[in-house]
């Protein structure tokens, strides 16, 4: 029993990462004013450039790094589809996703060619932070993305309620007009907060595929994007709550995962599909008393 | 000293001159009235002064010095601030983040140390406020004093203040006097944009009264009385009804009886408004725009519910009703903005037949040869300038406003709401506008005319009834009118003053 | 010299005919780069694209039996939007028409095929619009946001079909995570013997043809227009807008759900958890290209079944990876948006 919960609590924390990584991109989006559909594309785009980048440089940190490039350059198009073109926001998100997937899975068939089997790499390492100690040991025996995910949490909050920075994004995803009229360049902030939340959305993809399976395959995010949605709108747009949903997620999926390995016949699929339902409770309850930003889904225009 | 001076500004909107060679000089240490109706000119004044508008010819004068405002951010560097009726504050933020945001350079905030910040610079000039509460949470009054907080935090030593006590209860509009006195003590030189004499008269030191783009003239308070105001601000040369003789009241048609309803921020707009329209007269309501006139006009169109009070057409109750059951009711309504009366992408056709589809249904679909029919016997009729398969919004103002008209008046209702029917009309459909009104009451019609312009009001109604401050204060008929009356009514004249004139 | 100004004005019309043919055109040639990438000459791939398909009719048909969940979904997306309802929910929804077409053609065997297949076209469209039901009385009663709730739902109804093919559906006879193969009298007729194209085509040309007549010959379509594009004053009119955008967002579910019925009852036969490789949300690239016109969306839908067919016939002859035909969709989708944004404006010689 005991190996049973430090494995499920060693594996919450591994499936919550690209989770994490994933909703306070999102969410740095969203606090601006753009609720950026895109999300489900980048990720996986993510996961492809890190990998790609990583088979051909060598070294999984530059594969790192070209994913969060990679991400932030689907921010700017998604920028400049909504921010600058004022294009609806919905269809640009579903099209940017639908785009980056397409991009993804044909590089990926045109690197790897039709072989039987897949290309992989050497994935990151897990690093032990407690060494050898009994409960915490194994743990947190986790890669280095998935501390990085949990210490971005806090950072997160920082950024956005003690920053400059933080301030203008807060005031222009709740009323443009107000920070325009303060002379807060609305466009620029909007650019920025997109471009941090794209390379955040890529790394939650990279993590996949440059640590936890070291490879790449079609369905690799498989809606894990719309779970970050779900989560934002479930932690009512704020940091820490966000870090308990994902992981309260992370919490549920491996641990169907688990009992589906004991034989137990549990309809797993319920499991899997709470957040979802939870979520449209929440919307359904809270109606238009949530946190969302005001400003979310219009496009600002100075006349 | 002469904070500010303002020579021979003018300003043209196309062929409307807002502001005509107006001279205008704030002197440091003063509280400053800008007295006038609507139209007249005193927020495109402002407007120019903080850099929001360009004037065409005109110089500004900061201090003495020359002044180039061309945008906001020169007005503030100079030192002046402006405070409207639509605070530009973030909801969700607190005090003093909406003070500093944009203006701070640092990268790091710290909610502790900028509070304390803002409220030295709030002690400083006396004003209360909390810095750490969060604006969603204030009164209106204390989003004001934070508006106000703003442009003081950027140094400013002139505040404009565009109507600011449209929005307060009177309670508030002490505690903003008090904070006037105040920075008035300090030094501030404010200018104090109203339409309410009671209230200009507490606080204000001078007045300058402007009347369709130009300056009446400008008084001290000491040398003047309320009336004397009323008469400057409203005083026109062609005063006179041309009315074709008294005609018998008819039957009251459609009554409101204690009408209440908030504005879209939630806060009593209508707070008991009575009114009956009799069959055969136009009954207008005049006023100052935002006494209540924008809810009263949708509250009779339908699309916004009163909190309390009835709507009675004949014997049938339309209170909290949809659009359609006043359709049903013969009840014709013009809306206060044409853009929200015609679907700008349908063509002219639909749009002539939306509000009464059923007529044109013929085995199921809609017959197209009817509608077509319709729209060319009633653009012919209303001479409108357009044809039926032309998209409404590519037509001019008068075309719209003509459309509208003929989908309504041709319907032959009993009742018509008329709500600003000729808002940014040229001449012509002016008064093709007012001429069908005015047919519509010779036919029987009772007619309710909601308009801000005091002129047309004047030359259409029979009996004019004055708003102000969601109220009806007085109705009269259109012998009885006076300038004076229609004045004091229309500026919130206190009742002793107002019975003093009476006798 | 002449001098053009842009001033924000309505283009002329004949612009904004011509911006889904100045869209394909842009997007082959934004796609060629990584035609060239994979090493191939760009013409020749977009004459597998978009000739040799329609050079023979084996494959001819084959790009109608592929446009025919696009014509639907497509169709779904477009009558919703008329009235300014974003139905994102369209893939959802085919796969509850799905659930009822498999459910359906399990037990109606027994009945005949002349009373089989209208049971199984109902009964899709109800599954559809019941699906569709949540997300459209939450924006109509609540103002919740329908992209979102749409996105969730369809999410969610992938896991019940999951939980229905590994359980209670499971097929008896193979042991797979399919429904067990419906019943015959319930098939979907042929349409062209050999071929894969079936009566769901039928279907899908009369849905076309019969939203186009209801938006804009009928008082309802004149209704829904009016809310779509000017809310405040359709309300004015008196036209009850909640009622008519549910009305709106629910026929859309219903759309969708056909669509479903047609890919169980036409092409796989019986339930399996890919049976849409997002159709739903190709849709919204027909609805999106054919400017929600619902004639042009039909053309639209059957481009993109070419384009599906040809990136096929590209794979196969070039070997180019099969998923151009999906970057060319996309990118043809936020072209087409971009460009839409230009009919706001207009050159003035000054």
């Amino acid at each position: 029993m005991d190996t049973f919960l430090i494995g499920l609590a060693a594996a919450t924390l591994r499936v919550a990462t690209p989770l994490i990584f994933g909703t306070l991109g999102e969410l740095f989006c969203e606090r601006a004013g753009i609720l950026n559909l895109g999300i489900e594309g980048t990720m996986l785009f993510g996961a492809f450039v890190g990998f790609a980048a990583a088979g051909a440089t060598g070294s999984l940190w530059l594969g790192l790094l070209a994913a969060i490039l990679a991400g932030m350059l689907s921010g700017l198009l998604m920028g400049f589809l909504s921010v600058r073109l004022g294009v609806n926001q919905h269809v640009s998100g579903l099209g940017i996703t639908l785009l980056l997937t397409g991009l993804s899975y044909f590089s990926y068939r045109l690197i790897s060619g039709e072989k039987a089997l897949q290309p992989t790499i050497t994935p990151f390492d897990p690093i032990r932070l407690f060494g050898n100690l009994p409960v915490l040991g194994p743990i947190f025996e986790q890669y280095l993305l998935t501390y990085l995910a949990i210490l971005l949490v806090p950072l997160a909050w920082l950024v956005l309620f003690r920053t400059n920075f933080g301030l203008k994004m807060r005031a222009v995803g709740e009323n443009p007009e107000a920070a325009d009229a303060a002379g807060v360049n609305v466009y620029h902030t909007r650019y920025l907060a997109l471009a941090i939340g794209g390379g955040l959305m890529a790394t939650g993809g990279a993590f996949l595929s440059l640590a936890q399976m070291g490879t790449f395959t079609f369905g690799f995010i498989n809606g894990r994007g719309w779970v970050c949605i779900a989560l934002i709108i479930f932690g009512n747009w704020e940091p820490f709550r966000l870090l308990g949903g994902a992981l309260l997620f992370g919490l549920v999926f491996a641990l169907q995962l688990r009992l589906q390995s004991t034989g137990l016949q549990l309809p797993y699929e319920v499991f899997l599909a709470l957040p979802y339902l939870v979520t449209i409770l929440v919307l359904a309850i809270a109606g238009r008393n949530t946190a969302a930003p005001s400003a979310m889904l219009k496009p600002y225009r100075r006349e | 000293m002469v904070a500010i001076e303002m020579k021979g500004i003018t300003k043209r909107f196309g062929p409307v001159t807002a502001n005509n060679q107006v001279d205008f000089r704030l002197e440091q240490g003063e509280i400053h009235a800008l007295l006038g109706e609507n139209g007249a000119g005193k927020t495109t004044l402002m407007r120019i002064l903080y850099g929001l508008y360009s004037a065409d010819q005109g110089q500004i004068f900061v201090n003495g010095q020359r002044a180039h405002i061309v945008s906001p951010k020169d007005a503030i560097g100079l030192g002046i601030g402006m405070v409207t009726q639509h605070f530009t504050l973030v909801p969700t933020l607190t005090v003093a983040e909406n003070a500093v945001l944009g203006y701070i350079k640092s990268f790091g905030v710290n909610p502790h140390s900028i509070q304390l910040d803002v409220k030295a610079a709030a002690d400083r000039y006396g004003i209360e406020v909390r810095p750490s509460a969060l604006i969603r949470h204030l009164s209106v009054g204390e989003r004001q004093r934070v508006e106000i907080l703003k442009s003081l935090y950027r140094n400013a030593r002139v505040l404009i203040l565009d109507e600011p006590t449209a929005v307060l209860v009177p309670q508030e509009v002490d505690v903003l006097f008090e904070t006037l006195n105040r920075l008035r003590a300090d030094g501030m030189s404010i200018i104090f944009i109203s339409h309410k004499l009671y209230e200009v008269m507490t606080i204000c030191d001078r007045i300058t009264v402007l009347q369709d783009g130009h300056v009446v003239g400008t008084v001290k308070k000491t040398d003047t009385s309320q009336t004397e105001l009323a008469t400057m601000m409203v005083g026109r040369e062609t005063f006179g009804v041309s009315r074709q003789g008294e005609r018998p009241q008819g039957e009251p048609l459609l009554l409101i009886d204690n009408l209440c309803a908030n504005d879209p921020k939630g806060f009593p707009a209508l707070k008991g408004v009575s009114l009956e329209v009799h069959t055969g007269e136009i009954l207008g309501v005049a006023g100052v725009s935002g006494n209540g006139q924008s809810e009263l006009s949708k509250v009779l169109a339908g699309t916004l519910r009163s909190t309390s009070g009835q709507v009675t057409v004949a014997s049938e109750n339309l209170t909290c009703r949809d659009p359609d059951c006043f359709t049903a009711a013969r009840v014709g309504r013009i809306p206060e903005d044409r853009h929200e009366g015609m679907v700008g992408e349908l063509t002219v056709a639909e749009n002539l037949a939306l509000e009464n589809l059923g007529e044109f249904i013929h085995n199921g679909l809609l017959d197209q040869k009817k509608i077509m029919a319709h729209a060319e016997k009633l653009i012919a009729e209303y001479q409108i300038k357009a044809s039926p398969n032309d998209h409404t919004r590519i037509l001019s103002g008068g075309n719209m406003q003509k459309v509208i008209l003929a989908r309504v008046l041709s319907r032959s209702p009993r009742v018509v709401i008329a709500s600003q029917p000729t808002r940014g009309l040229d001449v012509g459909a002016t008064e093709y506008v007012r001429s069908k009104l005015l047919e519509q009451r010779d036919r029987g019609a009772a007619v309710l005319l909601i308009s801000e312009d005091l002129d047309e009001v004047l030359a259409l109604s029979d009996r004019i009834a004055v708003i102000y401050e969601g109220r009806i204060v007085g109705i009269l008929t259109a012998k009885d009118a006076t300038v004076t009356k229609l004045g004091l009514m229309m500026t919130g004249a206190r009742e002793a003053e107002h019975a003093a004139i009476q006798n | 010299m002449l001098r053009f100004k842009i001033e924000k004005a309505p283009a002329p019309v004949w612009f904004r005919t011509l911006i889904p043919f100045i869209a394909i055109v842009v997007t082959f040639i934004v796609t060629s780069v990584f035609i060239i990438w994979a090493k191939a000459n760009p013409f020749t791939a977009y004459y597998y694209f978009l000739i040799a398909p329609l050079s023979n009719p084996v494959s001819a048909i084959e790009v109608l039996v592929k446009g025919t969940p696009l014509l639907l979904t497509g169709a779904a997306v477009t009558f919703a939007f008329a009235s300014g309802y974003y139905n994102i929910g369209a893939e959802g929804q085919l796969l509850a028409g799905a659930i009822a077409a498999a459910g359906l053609g399990m037990v109606l065997g027994p009945l005949p095929a002349l009373l089989n297949i209208p049971i199984m076209l109902i009964g899709g469209f109800a599954a559809g619009m019941l699906w569709a039901l949540i997300p459209a009385l939450l924006k109509v009663k609540l103002a919740v946001d329908e992209v979102v709730t749409t996105l969730l739902m369809n999410t969610i109804i992938l896991f019940f079909i999951s939980w229905l093919l590994n359980g209670y559906w499971r097929d008896p006879v193979s042991h797979q995570p399919q429904s067990a193969t419906i019943a015959p009298s319930t098939v979907f007729p042929k349409l062209v013997v050999h071929s894969r194209l079936h009566l769901g085509f039928i279907v899908a040309v009369l849905v076309i043809i019969i939203i186009y007549f209801v938006i804009k010959r009928t008082a309802l379509g004149l209704q829904m227009r009016s809310v779509g594009l000017g809310k405040d004053a359709a309300r004015f009119a008196g036209v009850k807008v909640g009622t008519t955008m549910l009305i709106a967002a629910l026929v859309s579910g219903g759309i969708a759900g056909l669509a479903g019925v047609g890919e169980v009852a036409g092409i796989h036969f019986h339930l399996i958890s890919q049976i849409s490789p997002g159709y739903g949300y190709t849709g919204i690239i027909a609805a999106t290209l054919g400017g929600l016109n619902p004639l042009g969306v039909g053309l639209a839908a059957l481009f993109i079944g070419l384009i599906d067919t040809g990136a096929q016939t590209v794979s196969s002859a070039m070997s180019i990876p099969i998923y151009l035909g999906n970057v060319v969709e996309a990118t043809l989708l936020l072209v087409t948006l971009s460009m839409f944004v230009l009919q706001n404006y207009r050159i003035k010689r000054v």
